[in-house]
């Protein structure tokens, strides 16, 4: 192929019909306050794992709305709890957190 | 004094003798289980202090003190230390005085478990002498002073107010049964030893009793009955004892030994673990400690109810009062017994399977290093303290003044210390997170490690394995400065009040040098509850479950708490403290770092 010094990103298009959001659905079940980030990012800023794993609440939610794998962002949590400090909407997102290894079954 | 029944029987024994075996037995099975269920290590330990002769007489000590007296609880509270103590002594007394007469009087018959018990029925009194009359003298004041006790027992369970608890224990059936039987225990006993008084003796209350009985009653027909329901009173007692909360009188008997010995809580439910729940008796002083408490639907979720369920094994309220508690410590500073309610939690936590387990296995700790190495004081802010940078940068500037040559770990952000980790019951998970950082902090070659979060510290200081490196708390290292001279406080007039963070004061024993470092710096006031009795603010990561309304209520009743004091402004020492008070505090809050930085100078500049 030739090079043209700069490429195209993949696309990002969503089918919800075919992605699966079964685990979002449970997690609500579990953190109904997931339903309520307003993806705000105040989570991501503060993340203590976010340098190392890209963890941020914000993306993890986000990514679970629309059926995307978000394993390696969860495994890098250290449940600091910065996170439920700066959370503009009152989110329990440790127990989210805690709640999403729990049931996780990718 | 004679032996009035030949037989030395009667069938009225029976109920006693039987409840009596029956917890024997039951005891017997408890300690040998238990026993099992320690590590070898702990049972070795366990059984090398029960031959040393200091732990040993610290064990009979400390029961005496804290099972028979009740030390701590007359320090807390005189009504319900004489209350508690009253029964417990008086009971105590009644059963050795009961073997002293027997063995006085009746040697014979000492091989029967029930002679001291039922002494008077059996005896008859043919001649009065002095031992004899003493005794009976002490009998009968030891039973009087049971029944102050038991008394005052019925008050507390219908007006708690009067105790100066404002919320007891809701009790199961089970309780109540024993509850009734262990207060009937007495007056029957009164009743029976009264009716029999003019046959065995008595003394100043028993005879006057007997004497108003015998005015109106001209025979000895009530006499069996009363004894019969003594023995009744009794057995129900000893056979519902190992299911209710009066299993904690021989559970605590195991508890103080094993505390002495230097055990831990090592499992969720077995061995120490299960000790420690048999041993509290639903007294209920942890309710009115809690914070959570200041919701009522959070009672539930203190810690007599956690032993509560334990022993239910209710395994989905465990879970939930598990979750709940903000692990503040409050409840086991106050605790008589020493449940320790929030390790007791951590270890129901550690229980949970997750399908999706933490792994740190891409954080390469060389950077980390190499950015903490250069001097022999490393400080750690902790995360929580990039949300108040301020505290940081105070101690910074703090040691900026004072000369110290310092590097600061994680200026750049770094690694949690892995206590909310550890306390969420994800142990491996923390551990994991441990040793990156030990090795971030052996490799940079400091010797001291100033840690400005309570948090970090006492997990520092419990579960890091440092090796030459001493670990201190800026408090007590700017304590140390100001003694050597290298830094210099002036007065301020603002009129603080100290918070103890739960972590700092309960955690790790600190209550001096902030206290000290504050009046060097300003005016200090006490809040009404302080010291062991601090509330916690409500932002303690050791809760998994509480909303964020609920912690609203919980710092808002540690703001009021700390309004007691009229003071201008808060102080506290802990970067989660002052983020959650900062949050909802009608005054200003500031943390000890930057009460000390505005107010000193260094060392060279008082010089110039
Ligand atoms: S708890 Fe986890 S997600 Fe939240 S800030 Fe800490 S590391 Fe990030
Ligand atoms: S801070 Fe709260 S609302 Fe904002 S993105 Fe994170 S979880 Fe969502
Ligand atoms: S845990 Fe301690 S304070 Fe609470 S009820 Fe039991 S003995 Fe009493
Ligand atoms: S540790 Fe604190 S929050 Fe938890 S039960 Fe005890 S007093 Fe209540």
């Amino acid at each position: 192929m030739m090079d043209f010094g700069f490429s195209l990103s993949k696309s990002s298009t969503l089918n919800l019909d075919t992605a699966d959001l079964s685990l979002y659905k449970k997690l609500c079940e579990l953190s109904p306050d997931a339903r309520t980030c307003m993806a705000c990012g105040s989570c991501s800023a503060t993340c203590t794992a976010g340098p190392f794993s890209g963890m941020s609440v914000r993306k993890v939610i986000l990514d679970l709305q629309r059926g995307r794998d978000v394993k390696a962002m969860v495994q890098g949590c250290m449940l600091c709890g910065k996170c439920i400090m700066v959370c503009p909407r009152g989110i329990n997102t440790r127990n989210l957190i805690l709640n999403l290894c729990k049931i996780y079954d990718r | 004094m004679i032996d009035r029944i030949p037989s030395g029987f009667h069938p009225f024994v029976l109920p006693f003798m039987i409840g009596m075996v029956f917890v024997l037995l039951y005891c017997a099975y408890g300690i040998v289980k238990i026993m099992i269920q320690l590590t070898a290590e702990d049972r070795k330990k366990f059984l090398i202090s029960l031959v040393t002769p200091k732990t040993l007489l610290k064990n009979i000590k400390d029961i005496f003190c804290d099972c028979l007296l009740h030390v701590k609880l007359w320090k807390r509270n005189k009504m319900l230390g004489f209350m508690h103590s009253s029964i417990a002594f008086g009971w105590f007394m009644l059963i050795v005085l009961g073997h002293i007469e027997v063995i006085l009087f009746i040697p014979e018959r000492l091989h029967t478990f029930y002679y001291p018990i039922f002494f008077n029925y059996f005896v008859a009194e043919n001649d009065a002498t002095v031992a004899g009359s003493l005794l009976f003298f002490l009998m009968d004041f030891f039973l009087l002073l049971v029944l102050t006790g038991i008394a005052l027992a019925i008050v507390k369970r219908i007006r708690s107010r009067i105790f100066g608890m404002r919320r007891t224990t809701r009790h199961s059936l089970i309780n109540h049964i024993g509850m009734y039987a262990l207060w009937a225990i007495f007056p029957l006993r009164l009743l029976a030893e009264g009716f029999t008084a003019h046959i065995s003796g008595g003394s100043f209350l028993t005879i006057p009793l007997n004497w108003v009985f015998r005015q109106f009653l001209g025979n000895d027909l009530n006499m069996l009955p009363t004894w019969w329901a003594y023995s009744i009173a009794l057995g129900v007692f000893m056979v519902v004892l190992p299911f209710s909360r009066f299993m904690h009188i021989p559970a605590e008997m195991m508890l103080i030994p094993m505390r002495n010995a230097g055990l831990k809580i090592r499992g969720a439910r077995k061995g120490f673990a299960r000790v420690q729940v048999y041993s509290c008796p639903n007294c209920g002083v942890c309710i009115d400690a809690c914070p959570m408490s200041v919701s009522k639907a959070n009672i539930k979720d203190c810690t007599v109810y956690l032993t509560r369920q334990i022993r239910r094994g209710n395994e989905k309220r465990i879970a939930e009062i598990s979750d709940k508690c903000l692990l503040c410590g409050k409840c086991e500073a106050l605790c008589q017994v020493g449940v320790e309610g929030p390790q007791l939690r951590v270890m129901q936590r550690s229980l949970r399977k997750y399908a999706l387990e933490p792994d740190y296995s891409n954080i390469a700790v060389e950077p980390l290093v190499e950015a903490a190495s250069g001097s022999k004081v490393l400080y750690f802010s902790g995360c929580m303290s990039q949300l108040t940078p301020e505290i940081g940068r105070s101690v910074e500037s703090v040691l900026r003044k004072a000369g110290v040559d310092f590097t600061w770990m994680d200026r750049d952000g770094g690694l949690c210390c892995g206590r909310p980790m550890a306390t969420a019951g994800r142990l491996d998970a923390a551990r994991a997170i441990v040793e990156k950082n030990e090795k971030i902090i052996l490799g940079s070659g400091a010797d001291t490690l100033l840690v400005s979060c309570p948090i970090c510290y006492k997990m520092f200081r419990e579960s890091y394995d440092l090796p030459g490196v001493r670990v201190v708390h800026y408090s007590q290292y700017f304590s140390g400065l100001v003694k050597l001279g290298q830094l210099k406080l002036e007065k301020s007039d603002i009129c603080y009040v100290y918070h103890d963070p739960c972590e700092l004061g309960r955690g790790c024993g600190i209550y001096e040098e902030p206290r000290r470092l504050i009046g060097l710096s300003a005016a200090i006031a006490e809040a009404d509850k302080t010291r062991e009795e601090s509330v916690c603010c409500g932002g303690s990561l050791g809760s998994l479950s509480l909303s964020f309304e609920q912690r609203r209520k919980i710092t808002q009743g540690a703001l009021d708490n700390l309004y007691t004091s009229h003071a201008d402004a808060i102080a506290t020492a802990c970067p989660l403290c002052k983020a959650t008070f900062a949050r909802y505090s009608d005054r200003p809050v500031r943390d000890l770092a930057e009460i000390i930085d505005a107010q000193s100078t260094g060392y060279k500049q008082t010089e110039r």
